[in-house]
């Protein structure tokens, strides 16, 4: 761990990516549902955490020692779950009736529903507090594993997230990662005209957090900002900058895209679209 | 009853350090000892309820078993989301504790009045619900919730409330516990006003009514049996509970016997009207208005007759 990313490392992670991106379209286009825009944008964020940066194994899903993640953001479950069998914790069969009559999988993350989903969510604004909570678990037991929590930038709108970020600043949790899936769109609207967040940096920084700004579809940015030597003992995260629907064009930057299904009929079209 | 929790979860610290107790920076003059005794087990986490049930359930994620406090109306209904998703729906050890019975604030008003708390947390799946009615109870409630390492919310009033119980009589959760027999009618009472309907049954008896009394300290998993046999062998049931009627204690009882298809020979409950309560007065100016009262029991059961 930590050495330097390889040019094959990187083309590697571009490409299981793409996988990921594309069984997210096929499962939405087959099931039907929606937030698709919201499962594209973190794929990257999730590939870099699962294929490179957490200490996990899929084979161990309850290793009492492995890294946690929450996926706050529960509407991009999807992006979730595609990446989880991608790296091997489930088999295809689950997704493969996704949205069908007596499943595993909810739309929202469950709990224990599958190996591999740590936390419950689907309500905003509760995976960060919970995150905390893991990660003083951990310091209780003066354990290595860390924390990460993919949160949407929507919900920094709500006032528990701050709450929580207000709280790990003062406690210097340290083993807690956040990372913003700041795609600079929420459920009604662009978030510069919902709630502005700007400065949105500086807001981090003042609750006690190490900040690192970084472009979320760059796989050497995200890995190095997750692994380069942290300059304080404060809670790390990342405002990683990312297009909603990322990797279809006429899905990104939409609005529409959070709600809209994607036709059989032009799956392939979309698929063709990642390249 | 609050520093007879103290004292129980200090012996639960002490025995097991995945014991934590957070609180929502309430405390003072309450956990002072506990704080400096276990430090590694105990956090304030601020004046942030969500945040309090939140960072609770991640505790309790990573095997800790979690006690939360604050004042039970802002233990309850502030973070009520956090409390469903995050503790009941993951079924997770954590155990809520909502400190005061609905009064027990007094002149603070109905910011501070617990009046629906049993209620709303009744009606979660996987949620245990406690309502202890003296300090013996308290103990052994504490102690049961832990073991029982599932979600429970356990209100308790903090004013110096008497022993009720004997040492050892064994409390049970998810048990009724009778202290009084009699055929006449029974009095099916939660929380503090337990010593109340002691003294009405008393003062009852030497006219030769004669009540069964029994404490309802869990309202879930409620003890139908306790609530068919009333049913079925007294001559009525007299309700009692520090809560508001609807969602009420006397509700669950009424459930429990039109699910059972059992019909009391007489029924009443004595609990608050569907109010807010009005005006500003100490505990009993209020109990007295809703005849939580040992006479106002007393004239309850008469009134079945």
């Amino acid at each position: 761990m930590n050495t330097p990313l390889s040019s094959n490392e990187i083309m590697q992670l571009q490409e299981t990516a793409r996988t990921i991106r594309a069984r997210i379209l096929t499962v939405a286009s087959q099931s039907g549902c929606c937030h698709i825009g919201s499962s594209l944008s973190p794929v990257d964020l999730l590939v870099a955490l699962y294929f490179r940066v957490m200490r996990i194994d899929p084979t161990q899903p309850q290793n009492p020692q492995r890294d946690r993640c929450i996926l706050s953001k529960g509407h991009g479950a999807l992006g979730l779950y595609a990446t989880l069998e991608t790296r091997g914790f489930f088999p295809a069969s689950h997704l493969d009736v996704y949205g069908k009559d007596n499943t595993v999988l909810a739309v929202h993350p469950v709990h224990g529903s599958a190996p591999g989903i740590e936390a419950t969510s689907g309500a905003l604004g509760h995976g960060l507090p919970m995150g905390l909570g893991l990660a003083l678990a951990a310091r209780h037991d003066s354990a290595p594993w860390r924390t990460f929590v993919v949160l949407s930038d929507g919900e920094c709108d709500e006032g528990s997230t701050w709450e929580a970020a207000m709280l790990a600043g003062h406690l210097r949790a340290n083993n807690l990662i956040a990372l913003v899936d700041y795609n600079k769109s929420q459920g009604f609207g662009m978030t510069k005209d919902v709630i502005d967040l700007e400065p949105f940096t500086t807001k981090w920084e003042s609750m006690g957090w190490e900040v690192r700004e970084v472009n979320g579809h760059d796989f050497t940015e995200i890995v190095t900002a997750l692994e380069s030597p942290r300059l304080t003992d404060k809670p790390l995260v990342l405002i990683a900058h990312t297009v909603k629907g990322k990797g279809v064009s006429y899905m990104e930057n939409t609005v529409d895209w959070h709600y809209k299904n994607l036709k059989p009929e032009d799956l392939a079209a979309a698929v063709a679209e990642l390249g | 009853m609050r520093p007879t929790f103290v004292r129980t979860l200090t012996q639960l610290a002490a025995e097991d350090p995945n014991v934590f107790l957070l609180t929502g920076d309430l405390g003072y003059s309450v956990f002072e000892d506990f704080m400096k005794q276990f430090p590694r087990q105990y956090l304030n986490v601020g004046v942030a309820e969500q945040n309090l049930m939140g960072v609770a359930a991640g505790l309790a994620l990573a095997g800790k078993k979690v006690f939360a406090y604050s004042i039970a109306t802002f233990a309850t209904m502030r973070c009520y989301e956090q409390i469903r998703n995050d503790i009941a729906y993951q079924d997770l050890p954590v155990f809520i504790i909502g400190s005061g019975s609905t009064f027990s604030y007094s002149t603070f008003g109905c910011t501070h009045f617990p009046l629906e708390d049993l209620g709303i947390m009744r009606i979660l799946p996987n949620m245990a619900v406690l309502s202890p009615g003296d300090p013996h109870e308290v103990a052994a409630l504490t102690r049961a919730m832990y073991t029982r390492g599932k979600p429970a919310y356990m209100r308790i009033a903090k004013r110096g409330e008497p022993v009720v119980h004997a040492a050892d009589v064994p409390v049970t959760l998810g048990r009724a516990l009778p202290v009084r027999d009699g055929k006449d009618a029974t009095i099916l009472v939660t929380g503090r006003q337990l010593p109340n309907a002691i003294a009405a049954a008393d003062s009852l008896a030497a006219e030769g009514i004669h009540c069964r009394v029994v404490s309802m300290h869990t309202w879930k998993p409620l003890d139908t049996d306790a609530v068919i046999s009333a049913a079925r062998e007294t001559g009525g049931i007299v309700t009692v509970e520090e809560h508001l009627t609807h969602g009420g204690f006397g509700s669950a009882v009424l459930e429990a016997l039109a699910d059972a298809g059992v019909s009391p020979a007489a029924f009443t409950r004595i609990a608050i009207t569907d109010e807010f309560p009005k005006g500003v007065g100490m505990q009993d100016h209020f109990l007295e208005r809703y005849r939580l009262t040992a006479t106002g029991i007393a004239d309850a059961v008469k009134s079945l007759r």
